[in-house]
């Protein structure tokens, strides 16, 4: 298997000499980044417009993120994904300079994110409760717009988030779809290099989903850098060049969608049967079993020769399901295999 | 370390003045509209002091004179307060409290928005709403209560009602940096309708019980009712430039709290 471990996905970039624009640094970081990654290919060369280097961030006793270390690079579509609480959002606010850490270095355009002028340079999109109900899609635009030096024609915005149709309603009166395309409409308005999408399709059906999908490639198609948060694996893998899987405040998996898929495309299986727990658990390629009610459940990363196994050790065998296994169980996957290393390593 | 860092690589954003103030202005007239088409900004800051003025001015009481002041004169000084106070407590503290709540200022902090201009349309507006009832006030009085006024005292009047918005937008800031997003209304009823009556708003002064007189002291709205009434000649003639050193007293107090609560804010997580 590919190393895929989050250590060696950060340690490729030297992102404060990239930052600064130094190019014989630069060249130098991205040979190592191309030896080291693989996969690097489409962001060789690529200063690094975002990073966190060893931040750690707690709000009270909640430890949000621990020690974690990742980089955007120009051009490229990186996907943050985790559950719920893992993180995300809280990288994504370090990033807009909105909260500080606790320690380590958060940089935009190798500089301070706080510096208001970065924010020029940076859209977000934000998950929000509630956004002033009474003013039309096209006042939001262009309040927003106004902020910025080089904004985008309304018109091209209302496109860009098909928003043409609606520009004259009030935001109160939208779907929850539309409502997302304005936030979407304004974290693009003033044509920034750099965007932020915390979890842009939570609550979208999937149609909406797919259309929010289609602009966002057509942003990335113009030359925009994109960091998105999601807990959509389909989503990361429909649109990132890369992903970083967080759990728990810690990047636990780092990859291209295709390495990230392979490690997390476990299968479960279910059946009835008579053997005995430990019978089934030295069966090659299960990774663990346990008693569901009358069933058995395995665990295992290619159903087929476990299932070949099993049939031929019990005929008997009845009652057989092959499903994929979710996305939690591969979180819970990524996670222990992280673990697994590190105790290796110790 | 990273604060450092800010100061000594923090060059502000380059705009040309004409581009500032276009932000000003636009984020004042948008904050503007969005008080004006919600019915419970509307309906609670403008219909509640006119129709009190209505009955009690100019219904019931108009042909009366308090302390030598036609009553419908009286009360346009009084319920030109309370409108004053309204428009400024809920235009700020209910607006900024949810935006604060409910994640909407995050989206505008990420922005390249200039910070101040969200504050300052938020005030700004307050006083266009205040002057509004104010304005409505005296149309209705002079209209149907008989009310004349000299131009100079009129404008006056209208100045320092306006002009007197700001301790109270002051206090919604504060108010809005500690209340939540549902719970700032009833926070902002429970400060401005008992303030109301202590000063003397509703009921005039001198026919307060004597605690209420004295508690009326320490409350900005006396002070600024005050100020109203002394230019229509009524009220206590007491130090003009001590009810402006109270309420300038208290808008800073009112800063500091709301100050807190920004830089409180500042490193808070919300949902």
């Amino acid at each position: 298997m590919m190393p895929l471990l989050a250590e060696k996905f950060v340690g490729l970039t030297t992102g404060r000499e990239e930052a600064e624009g130094q190019s014989g640094s630069e060249n130098m970081a991205s040979i190592t980044t191309f030896e080291q990654r693989p996969f690097a290919v489409s962001t060789v060369a690529a200063p690094t417009v975002a990073s966190l280097e060893s931040v750690t961030k707690n709000y009270g006793q909640i430890r949000a993120l621990r020690g974690v270390d990742f980089n955007v690079h120009s051009g490229e579509v990186v996907a943050l994904l985790g559950p719920n609480g893992a993180g995300k959002t809280t990288a994504v606010k370090l990033l807009l300079g909105l909260t500080q850490p606790n320690s380590g270095k958060v940089r935009i355009f190798g500089g301070d994110p706080t510096n208001p002028a970065n924010r020029t340079r940076t859209g977000a999109m934000l998950q929000v409760g509630k956004v002033p109900e009474t003013l039309r899609v096209r006042e939001h635009i262009d309040l927003f717009s106004s902020y910025y030096r080089n904004p985008l024609p309304l018109a091209e915005v209302l496109a860009a988030a098909g928003l043409e149709k609606i520009s004259d309603r009030k935001f109160g009166d939208l779907s929850g779809g539309q409502r997302q395309r304005v936030l979407f409409a304004l974290a693009i308005c003033g044509n920034p290099d750099l965007l932020f999408l915390d979890e842009p399709t939570v609550g979208l059906d999937v149609e909406s989903r797919r259309a929010l999908w289609e602009e966002i490639r057509a942003l990335v198609h113009r030359g925009k850098t994109v960091l998105l948060t999601t807990h959509y694996l389909e989503e990361a893998d429909a649109l990132a060049d890369r992903i970083a899987v967080i759990n728990q405040g810690a990047i636990v998996a780092a990859g291209t969608p295709d390495e990230i898929k392979a490690k997390t495309s476990g299968k479960r299986i279910r059946c009835s049967t008579g053997l005995s727990l430990a019978a089934v658990r030295r069966i090659p390629g299960v990774a663990e079993v346990h008693e569901d009610r009358d069933a058995l459940e395995i665990h295992t990363s290619r159903a087929e020769p476990v299932v070949r196994e099993l049939l031929a050790l019990d005929p008997t065998l009845s009652g057989l399901e092959v499903t994929s296994a979710g996305l939690e169980e591969a979180f819970l996957a990524l996670t222990q295999d992280n673990n697994k290393n590190e105790s290796k390593e110790n | 370390m990273s604060s450092t860092a800010a100061v000594l690589s923090n060059p502000r954003i380059k705009r040309s003045p004409g581009h500032t103030a276009t932000i000003y202005l636009k984020e004042a007239k948008y904050e503007f509209l969005k008080n004006l088409r919600l019915r419970m900004y509307t309906a609670s800051v403008l219909s509640f002091p006119l129709m009190f003025y209505v009955l009690f001015g100019l219904v019931l009481n108009s042909k009366e004179a308090i302390g030598g002041t036609g009553v419908p004169t009286y009360l346009i000084a009084t319920y030109g307060t309370f409108g004053v106070m309204g428009a400024s407590l809920f235009g700020t503290a209910a607006g900024l409290a949810s935006d604060r709540g409910l994640g909407w200022l995050q989206v505008k902090r990420a922005s390249p928005m200039p910070p101040f201009a969200y504050f300052a349309a938020k005030v700004v507006v307050s006083m266009a709403f205040s002057a509004i009832v104010v304005l409505l006030l005296i149309v209705l009085g002079i209209a149907f209560g008989g009310v004349r006024f000299p131009l100079g005292e009129m404008s006056k009047l209208v100045s320092t009602l306006v002009f007197g918005s700001i301790p109270f937008s002051a206090m919604g800031l504060a108010v809005g940096y500690f209340a939540g997003p549902n719970s700032a209304p009833p926070t902002i009823n429970l400060i401005y309708l008992p303030m109301s009556f202590c000063s003397g708003l509703w009921v005039p002064f001198m026919f307060l019980p004597k605690v209420v007189r004295q508690i009326a002291l320490a409350l900005p709205p006396y002070h600024l009712s005050q100020l109203a009434l002394g230019i229509v000649g009524a009220g206590n003639h007491e130090s003009i430039a001590g009810h402006w050193e109270v309420l300038t007293a208290f808008t800073l107090i009112c800063l500091g709290v709301a100050r807190i609560g920004f830089q409180r804010d500042q490193d808070k997580m919300y949902g």
